[in-house]
């Protein structure tokens, strides 16, 4: 270990001025949140660190798995990839909006029917991916799901169990 | 990420005067790249110009008798629109190879056109690249480069245009509005995107002040023998390593017009109208299919990891086109 104590001096470089905080309404799962964000907070961080709501998860943070889906007016939407502030005056619902605390949504409830999850990390985000593609309209098939799915990657393998949860909702629905 | 300033602009002049007004100024669309790309500090703007408040989010008729795009309607809205499903079936089935379902519900059609290439390096700020930092060298040609391009490259940059929406675009002969500081301009989908040259930082012939309205779909007769082919190396949600966007106009058997448009081989969608037109009274058969192919890759070269795909370009042409020839028998 080296004994040297730092100088500290002025910075060398100049504090660059930072852009002023915005004021960031959202309604999430009907709650109106007014936030105070700098602009590059993304979406799912204002979710998770600023209105507290840990239920979404960040995997790859890239748009590369899913696990941070929500739904905005009702479409999925990857909420890594936007900032919190080009959502101003939105509504999302995340997978804590999904319940109303006493009754499960029908894909929750599936999803546990089926042990459609391992270490349950993708779960929020598949689900919240599957309420937006029943939303859709467009699945009609297994394979269907399983490509219109694809946008949520599950590490642990699951798929098998999600894909049979999903079809179980979606042919209860029918 | 680095730090940025922010507007969010609420009509065209306004976004037109915001970007001029901020230095390293950027639009941000859907977010799905620029905010990638921020995130891995490959793009550094100083200040963002939000246009998602602009009123480009319709599709509309135009008076050619052909479909406008506006330029902030999401890739799931424009496949997915009945319209575009009827009349351009080959847009929605391109769009719909792209990406995921949540993506494609953020990503937009002007977004689309200016997303950047998929090159490992070029998003590896440790590493050389011509494109994120000019006259540092290329990192892929003889590096890791089974993703790169065989059709176009210069000796400064071998990457690929990424989309799948813009080879289908290329192959129906869409055309680009645009507005900027110097008023409006049409630009042709061939003349939207350059080869990499030695200038391969530009990826397309856009500057930077301008904004991408609309995009004008002219009247097409390729609704019924269409097939958007995509060869990759996961069945959903993976880029391109070869793609294929096949058209036929048949009159019995006989090739009355032909499209055949190539992702994933070049810095911009290929196509070469000279070899479509010499099948044009020709058979629609694999014989012709596969001469067509051959002609399409001339003067292809590979550069290791990618050769593979000269010889996968072509198949995937026949391809297409048989299955193209295929889909038509079904309606
Ligand atoms: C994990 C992942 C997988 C993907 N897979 C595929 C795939 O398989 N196939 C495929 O085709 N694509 C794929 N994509 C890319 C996706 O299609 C693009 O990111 C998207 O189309 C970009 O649109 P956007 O509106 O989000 O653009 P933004 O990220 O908002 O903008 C991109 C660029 O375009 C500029 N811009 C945006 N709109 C305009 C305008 N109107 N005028 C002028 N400039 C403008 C911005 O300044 C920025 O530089 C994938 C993306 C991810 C993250
Ligand atoms: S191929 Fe182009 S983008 Fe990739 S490292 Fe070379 S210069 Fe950069
Ligand atoms: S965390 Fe958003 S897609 Fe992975
Ligand atoms: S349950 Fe573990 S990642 Fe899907």
């Amino acid at each position: 270990m080296t004994t040297e104590s730092a100088v500290l001096e002025e910075p060398v470089v100049k504090k660059q001025e930072l852009p002023e905080f915005e004021l960031v309404n959202l309604t999430i799962n009907g709650q109106s949140f007014k936030l105070k964000l700098q602009p590059w907070v993304s979406l799912l961080d204002a979710i998770r660190e600023y209105a507290g709501l840990t239920g979404t998860k960040k995997g790859c943070d890239h748009g590369q798995c899913g696990a941070c889906t929500v739904l905005i007016n009702g479409k999925r939407i990857n909420s890594c990839l936007t900032l919190a502030v080009m959502r101003d005056g939105e509504a999302i619902t995340t997978i804590e909006g999904l319940s109303d605390g006493v009754v499960n949504h029908p894909l929750q409830d599936a999803f546990i029917e089926h042990d459609a999850f391992q270490c349950g990390y993708c779960t929020p985000g598949q689900i919240c991916s599957a309420v937006g593609m029943i939303n859709e309209g467009r699945a009609n098939s297994l394979e269907d799901v399983q490509e219109l799915m694809s946008g949520n990657i599950c590490r642990c393998g699951a798929y098998n169990n999600i894909n049979a949860a999903i079809m179980e909702v979606k042919s209860k629905m029918a | 990420m680095n730090s940025f300033s922010y507007n969010k602009a609420h009509d065209v002049a306004e976004a037109v005067a915001d970007i001029q007004e901020h230095e390293g100024a950027r639009f941000i669309a859907g977010g799905t790249n620029l905010l990638d790309l921020m995130k891995e500090n490959v793009m550094k703007p100083a200040h963002l110009t939000d246009i998602n408040r602009l009123d480009l989010a319709d599709i509309k008729e135009n008076e050619e008798g052909g479909l406008t795009l506006g330029a902030l309607v999401t890739n799931a809205d424009t496949a997915w629109n009945e319209r575009v499903e009827q009349r351009y079936p080959l847009l929605s089935k391109a769009i719909l190879a792209g990406a995921s379902p949540q993506l494609r519900n953020m990503a937009t059609n002007g977004g689309n056109l200016f997303q950047r290439t998929r090159c490992y390096y070029f998003y590896d700020t440790a590493t050389a690249c011509n494109k994120r930092e000019p006259g540092s060298g290329c990192s892929a040609i003889n590096g890791i480069n089974r993703i790169h391009a065989i059709l176009g490259t210069s000796e400064h940059c071998i990457a690929t245009h990424p989309s799948d929406m813009c080879v289908a675009l290329a192959a129906l002969d869409a055309k680009v509005n645009v507005t900027g500081p110097n008023g409006d301009r049409t630009v042709e989908f061939g003349d939207f995107h350059r080869l990499p040259g030695n200038t391969p930082h530009l990826d397309n012939n856009i500057s930077q002040g301008e904004l991408v309205t609309s995009i004008d779909l002219p009247p097409s007769n390729f609704t019924k023998n269409v097939f958007y082919l995509k060869v990759r190396d996961r069945q959903s949600y993976a880029f391109a390593l070869v793609s294929v966007a096949a058209a036929l106009d048949l009159e019995g058997d006989v090739i009355k017009d032909i499209r055949v448009a190539m992702g994933g081989v070049a810095h911009k969608p290929w196509r070469r109208r000279e070899v479509e037109e010499s099948y044009i009274g020709k058979v629609a058969s694999t014989e012709n299919f596969r001469a067509l192919a051959e002609t399409m890759l001339t003067g292809a070269v590979g550069f290791g990891g990618n050769t593979f795909k000269i010889e996968l370009a072509k198949r995937a042409i026949v391809r297409a086109l048989n299955e193209a020839l295929k889909s038509g028998e079904n309606l």
